[in-house]
């Protein structure tokens, strides 16, 4: 099986932001840039999908779109033991407009043929959450979202569980389809020295996709931290006196209860 | 003002999601005329009462394959809706679902797509949405460059207004139904009654100041008086104590309720990335120099196994 798998490259979940000077994104300078955690759940999956159908089977790909040093993130995916890369080098990408960038993606994607596209649920840097479910609609393809639980009743038909307020949905799908991952799927593994070492030799290709990058459908305005919000009143004391003094404010002065 | 806009009434087993009052009562605020659609194999008996919350129509898509959520199917159904009723914006609830046929319609229609609002506004004739950003470490100002835009909002971002007697006309809608290729075969039910963190007023979230699994019961119990739903920190999740579906934060779900009770939890940035926006928030936690008291509106220093039980009994006591 063929499997594509979308990835960004995030600043890391550990990483402390700093909004720019012109207010309009952030500070890079001191940041480590890292695969997207939720495309490292994708990327595992392919993986584990391409091990189970046995050895010299099948093909991952990783796709993604960026300056050169996208490169870097690329190769850590290679590292795990994806195939091959893919970079649509564009050095002006952002990455705010989804769809814009889910238009791109299906270009490239239809040049590749996949059986399947692997994607995460979305990327910890603007967390919109679209760009998977995008792919498959300019795609044409079915696809699953949120995905925490992947099976293989057959070769080309699985079955997906998703988590849904207060329950579950299990979907079943053929292929070509597109799905993203959720927190859940898989534990990623990390890269081995031979895998690194393989992977110094692994091609990443770049491409222009045939369609121009779309004017984008949405502007960041400016950004902030998140509003400031003061710490309260504290107590310490045996319980017997201190939580009844809070009950009492949390239903006369706060009126939540 | 904005002119129309369409807000997708979403509902399972015929049941209208709280949320979804939620968008009708912002669309009523920004917009000249709010319609709904609802989606659904037998949803027609539930579209009068959307006006109750400002929708002046609704249109109905009615399928028996309708009957469960498909992402390809409901996209179909929202599509004919857009068409219908040429809004300038749509506006669904950033849920499962929604979150799930939004950028497969927008795509479809090619909208501006605005995700996870916390605040939409609309400022010298565009939609303008405050959301979230690097694990809630920013707070960004978006502007959609056209129109017409596809929104999601945040569940509990607006409050649902006070319903009045007022009725929604009926359209139906003809959607050309054509088979889906990723069909929902089976929906599996938390156990009864549970509430989803998203959408309690009130949430008594556990973390690992609990120690271990079973002492989960002292925020159950706490939820059960508050009639709130039991959420999860981080570690607590991957300690394996308890399911992802109740984790709160960057990497679980990001909520606003009016009461926020935070038990044995840190605090740590991603924690507060996620329930920052709550109304009203209480920490409870041994170390005085917690994160979380930072944020608190009301702290409690101390051992969490003492204090809960008393907590727990004061307030039964105070809503009795």
């Amino acid at each position: 099986m063929k499997i594509l798998v979308c990835m960004k490259q995030v600043p890391s979940s550990e990483a402390r932001i700093v909004v720019a000077g012109d207010g309009k994104a952030i500070d890079p300078t001191d940041v480590e840039m890292i695969v997207n955690p939720y495309d490292e759940y994708a990327l595992e999956e392919a993986l584990r999908i391409k091990e189970a159908r046995g050895e010299g089977e099948g093909e991952v790909i990783v796709l993604s779109v960026g300056p050169e040093k996208v490169k870097e993130a690329i190769r850590s995916c290679l590292a795990m033991g994806a195939d091959r890369g893919i970079l649509v080098k564009d050095d002006a990408y952002l990455g705010g407009d989804g769809l814009g960038v889910a238009r791109i993606l299906a270009d490239v994607i239809r040049t590749q043929e996949p059986d399947l596209v692997l994607c995460g649920k979305l990327s910890i840097d603007v967390e919109n959450n679209c760009v998977g479910i995008a792919v498959a609609e300019f795609l044409g393809w079915p696809h699953v979202s949120l995905v925490n639980k992947l099976e293989w009743p057959e070769e080309k038909n699985a079955k997906a569980t998703r988590e849904i307020e207060g329950g579950r949905e299990v979907i079943e799908f053929g292929l070509p389809a597109v799905v993203t991952a959720e927190k859940g799927l898989n534990e990623p593994r990390y890269a081995s020295l031979k895998g690194i070492m393989q992977a110094k030799r692994k091609p990443i290709e770049e491409v222009t996709p045939s369609v121009a990058m779309p004017a984008a459908g949405v502007e960041i305005v400016s950004m902030a931290p998140p509003p400031e919000r003061g710490g309260g009143q504290k107590f310490e004391g045996e319980p017997e006196d201190v939580v009844p003094q809070v009950v009492t404010l949390l239903k006369t002065e706060a009126k939540v209860l | 003002m904005a002119g129309r806009i369409l807000v997708f009434a979403e509902q399972r087993d015929g049941k209208v999601r709280k949320s979804t009052f939620e968008a009708l009562g912002r669309a009523a605020e920004l917009g000249d005329e709010v319609h709904a659609v609802l989606v659904g194999s037998a949803v027609a008996q539930i579209a009068p009462m959307l006006g109750n919350y400002g929708a002046k129509v609704v249109h109905c898509a009615e399928d028996p394959s309708f009957e469960l959520y498909s992402g390809e199917g409901y996209a179909a159904a929202l599509s004919a809706a857009i068409d219908a009723a040429a809004p300038d914006l749509v506006l669904v609830i950033a849920t499962a679902m929604g979150k799930d046929l939004a950028p497969r319609a927008a795509a479809r229609k090619q909208l501006c797509m605005l995700s996870d609002c916390i605040t939409l506004d609309e400022i010298g004739g565009a939609f303008e949405a405050t959301k979230s950003m690097y694990g809630g470490q920013v707070f960004a100002k978006v502007r959609a460059t056209g129109k017409p835009v596809l929104a999601t909002l945040r569940p509990s971002a607006y409050p649902a207004p006070e319903p009045s007697s007022d009725t929604a006309a009926m359209e139906s809608l003809s959607v050309a139904v054509s088979e889906v290729g990723a069909k929902v075969v089976e929906v599996l039910k938390q156990e009864e009654g549970a509430l989803d963190v998203q959408e309690a007023d009130v949430v008594v979230t556990g973390g690992r100041g609990l120690k271990s699994p079973e002492n989960f019961h002292l925020i159950e119990e706490l939820a059960g008086v508050l009639g709130g739903a039991v959420g999860a920190s981080r570690a607590a999740v991957d300690a394996g104590w308890i399911d992802h579906a109740h984790q709160v934060g960057q990497t679980g779900k990001a909520i606003s309720p009016k009461l926020y009770i935070a038990v044995g939890v840190s605090g740590a940035i991603q924690h507060l990335a996620g329930m920052r926006t709550a109304k009203c928030i209480v920490a409870v936690n041994k170390d005085a120099d917690a994160p979380i008291f930072s944020i608190a509106d009301y702290g409690i220093v101390g051992d969490l196994f003492k204090i809960m039980p008393v907590l727990t009994e004061e307030i039964r006591k105070a809503r009795d």
